[in-house]
């Protein structure tokens, strides 16, 4: 018997976020990347076509983290030491763009100087031409100090600021739109409080084809449930046509699930855990694979072979029929 | 899909004869809309209203069991898209598959392997639910006898030939199993023989048109327990498909296709995990493994757990002293709530720094720190109640306790209450933990 397929029919659509400038435009990225545009839930390309796919970045250190898995150091090895070549590795992996996630402290103990941190991320434009998103410490004041002249720095290339949040918008708010970037805007895991802080920004003058919105989420097994139905619920408020709720989302599922017991620690475990590696990417894969289903845009990883996984995911998600 | 009181008016005599007890069939109808009534109580119904009276009060997904003694997988009865809508109901059954051609000693091996198979999350004791059993050659009556030897838990049987199906379904007795599969070439058969032996009956097609004639076929021979394959192979597919059907089911009130779905969650590299993972979230009610190994169905049973928690509840842990990094005497004494969000943060920050302490756990009925705070949920006395009660000072040396930064104000009164305690004020966010436990402590 012909069925009739019920479609949803969404008067809003996702905004179109265009990350990375190459020379025309004014920066020196060998590509750009564009998120977002889509008219409809996640993959429902019965309804609509989905413009444009998800997209992977990588996320490095300006030096080697103290506090990452052992399973993290072990695949990256000595390029840990060089963001440049860590950037380079990340390219290598399949990364779509870099994640550059500067630290509280230098190697010296102290804080990072706003020098090394224009050095650092020189370096990694200079290793790579995937289009950069920066991340600040997440300490407010320090945050200003480094991503200011970080910002001074990389007129021009289009490069994503963050992390923006309601206490520490401002600054960086303001760097971005005399500089040329684009800024990613963190809300703790609710509805309101996304909306919110997008009328902030937008009040302040930012273009929305330049915000970037970060719902937060938990990992898998760690409040995971609660990123995923409040990216849904976003997702749905944008397609009913809520301008403040349209811009694309970037979810950092890999410092997420690589903060996880279940993935950072081998031993004292129990037996019924199975095998260390295997469940890490499971982890780091499966959180990411539920959050690309419930509407992220940029997807933040942290290990190659779920680089991996992920990408042939979205391949496959990418297929209408 | 319920009626409304003016639908089922229309369906109704009309004649306002009163015999029901209400003064207009209009009247009657509203009752039975708001389920204050029952049909019987017209006498002058007409059959073919009845019929159609009755299946609106079905639910638009049918629910499927497959059972055996005290094991119970439930599919289907669900009734919203989206889990924020209300809540998603009936776990997926997740089911290991093994084939006749792996001999029966390895099966064995495998199928006791993942029967035994427990892993503890957040308290609860998560499991495999059954296992399915392909018959690809060999005597298929041995194999079943073999699984039913290591396993009380339910079957699947595997194959497209209904003798040899059968042949399975002679070793179980008592049991509802699900058979998979009956398609355009052998659903006579197959229909006949689940009927036969009361399991379900997985119908499979290359087309939700192709699909929706068969399980009309299959209802038509009399057998209603159906569960849907989309045989999709492709992630993105499969998708549509599954939104599709479970659209169809909850807002067309389309029946032929108001059944669970069934996925077989194959291939190398991974692939597997993540296609579980999607029919976790999205749709599916039997979702059968090419192969067990407990890093995959860990995280797939914790994805299961949290995509299925009833978002309406705020969920909670267990009130209780938990043991963080094995710790000893003289390790610190946490404080927090038993709002998981809040038990989650803590733990995980407590965890991943290495430090070992002792995490307790207070009843604030689910709330967060500071909401259960401002609601007299989370005080001095409930605190002291909570130290006393679990008997903390028996298992440290050090009788020194850390609140958390935002009730810093209650340590006056924690004080009062427990006079031999030293009381410490923490940090605000649980990400600032380790580094206070470092330095402070």
């Amino acid at each position: 018997m012909p069925i009739e397929i019920p479609k949803d029919k969404w008067p809003g659509k996702i905004r179109t976020v265009t990350l990375g400038a190459m020379a025309a435009e004014g920066g020196t990225r060998a590509k750009t990347i564009t998120v977002g545009g889509e008219g409809t839930l996640p993959f429902m390309h019965f309804e609509t076509p989905m413009p444009n796919r998800p997209v992977i970045a990588i996320e490095i250190k300006d030096h080697k983290p103290d506090d990452w898995s052992p399973l993290l150091a072990e695949v990256w090895g000595e390029a840990m030491n060089d963001p440049a070549a860590w950037a380079k590795a990340a390219e290598a992996a399949g990364a779509d763009l870099i994640v550059l996630a500067l630290s509280v402290t230098g190697l010296d103990g102290k804080p990072t100087k706003p020098e090394a941190a224009v050095a650092a991320v020189k370096a990694v434009l200079g290793a790579t031409g995937l289009p950069l998103i920066i991340f600040g410490p997440g300490q407010a004041e320090l945050d200003n100090e480094l991503l200011v002249p970080v910002s001074e720095a990389t007129k021009g290339e289009r490069l994503a600021l963050g992390i923006c949040e309601d206490k520490n918008y401002r600054t960086i708010v303001a760097t971005a739109m005399a500089n040329g970037h684009l800024v990613t805007a963190r809300t703790p895991m609710d509805v309101n409080l996304s909306k919110q802080l997008n009328i902030l920004i937008s009040d302040m003058g930012m273009p929305g084809d330049r915000i970037i919105m970060d719902p937060t989420t938990g990992a898998l097994g760690y409040g995971i449930e609660y990123g995923y139905s409040v990216m849904e619920r976003l997702r749905m408020a944008a397609l009913q046509g809520d301008a403040m709720t349209q811009s694309p989302m970037i979810v950092t599922t890999g410092f997420e699930s690589w903060k996880t017991k279940e993935a950072k620690v081998g031993q004292g475990v129990p037996e019924s855990w199975g095998d260390w590696k295997e469940r890490a990417i499971n982890w780091e894969t499966l959180t990411t694979v539920a959050l690309l289903e419930s509407g992220a845009a940029i997807v933040v990883l942290r290990h190659p072979e779920s680089v991996k996984r992920v990408k042939a995911a979205i391949e496959e998600l990418m297929v209408a029929a | 899909m319920a009626l409304s009181g003016i639908q089922i008016y229309k369906l109704l005599p009309k004649t306002n004869c009163k015999e029901c007890g209400f003064p207009t069939c209009l009247a009657f109808a509203m009752k039975l809309a708001a389920k204050q009534a029952e049909l019987s109580a017209c006498p002058y119904v007409s059959e073919e209203s009845k019929k159609q009276l009755a299946e609106s009060s079905q639910p638009p997904i049918r629910l499927i069991s497959v059972k055996v003694g005290g094991y119970e997988v439930k599919a289907g009865n669900e009734t919203v898209m989206f889990r924020h809508e209300k809540t998603f109901f009936n776990r997926p059954g997740i089911f290991v598959k093994v084939k006749a051609s792996e001999g029966e000693e390895a099966i064995k091996a495998k199928v006791g392997a993942a029967d035994a198979f427990k892993v503890n999350y957040v308290g609860i004791d998560l499991t495999v639910d059954g296992f399915a059993v392909e018959a690809d050659g060999g005597d298929f009556n041995g194999v079943v006898k073999a699984v039913r030897s290591v396993t009380k838990r339910p079957l699947i049987l595997v194959s497209k030939d209904p003798a040899v199906l059968g042949a399975g379904l002679g070793v179980l007795s008592g049991e509802n199993a699900l058979l998979y599969a009956a398609d355009s070439s052998n659903w006579e058969a197959m229909t006949e023989l689940a009927k036969q032996h009361h399991a379900s009956l997985a119908v499979s097609a290359e087309s939700l048109d192709a699909l929706a004639d068969l399980t009309e076929k299959v209802k038509g021979k009399g057998l209603e327990d159906i569960v849907l394959d989309l045989k999709s192979a492709r992630l993105g597919p499969h998708l549509a498909l599954s939104t599709q059907v479970r659209r169809l089911a909850l807002k067309s009130n389309f029946r032929p296709l108001g059944y669970p779905v069934i996925t077989f969650a194959e291939g190398g590299d991974g692939r597997d995990s993540v296609v579980a993972a999607q029919a976790i979230a999205k749709y599916t009610g039997f979702i059968v493994l090419d192969r067990f190994a407990p890093e995959l169905v860990y995280p797939l049973l914790v994805l299961r757990q949290n995509i299925y928690t009833d978002p309406q509840k705020p969920i909670q842990v267990q009130p209780a002293i938990y043991e963080i990094n094995n710790p000893k005497p003289e390790s610190p004494v946490l404080v927090t709530t038993n709002f998981s969000i809040t038990y989650f943060s803590v733990a995980n920050e407590v965890e991943g720094s290495g430090l070992p302490a002792w995490l307790v756990v207070c009843d604030a009925e689910g709330m967060s720190v500071l909401t259960a705070w401002a609601a007299g949920k989370f005080d001095a006395e409930r605190i002291a109640k909570t130290i006393k009660g679990f008997n903390v000072a028996d298992k440290v040396s050090k009788k020194r306790v850390v609140i958390p930064g935002h009730v810093a104000v209650l340590s006056g009164e924690l004080e009062a209450e427990l006079p031999d305690w030293e009381i410490r004020v923490g940090p605000r966010e649980a990400v600032d933990l380790p580094a206070f436990m470092k330095q402070a402590l």
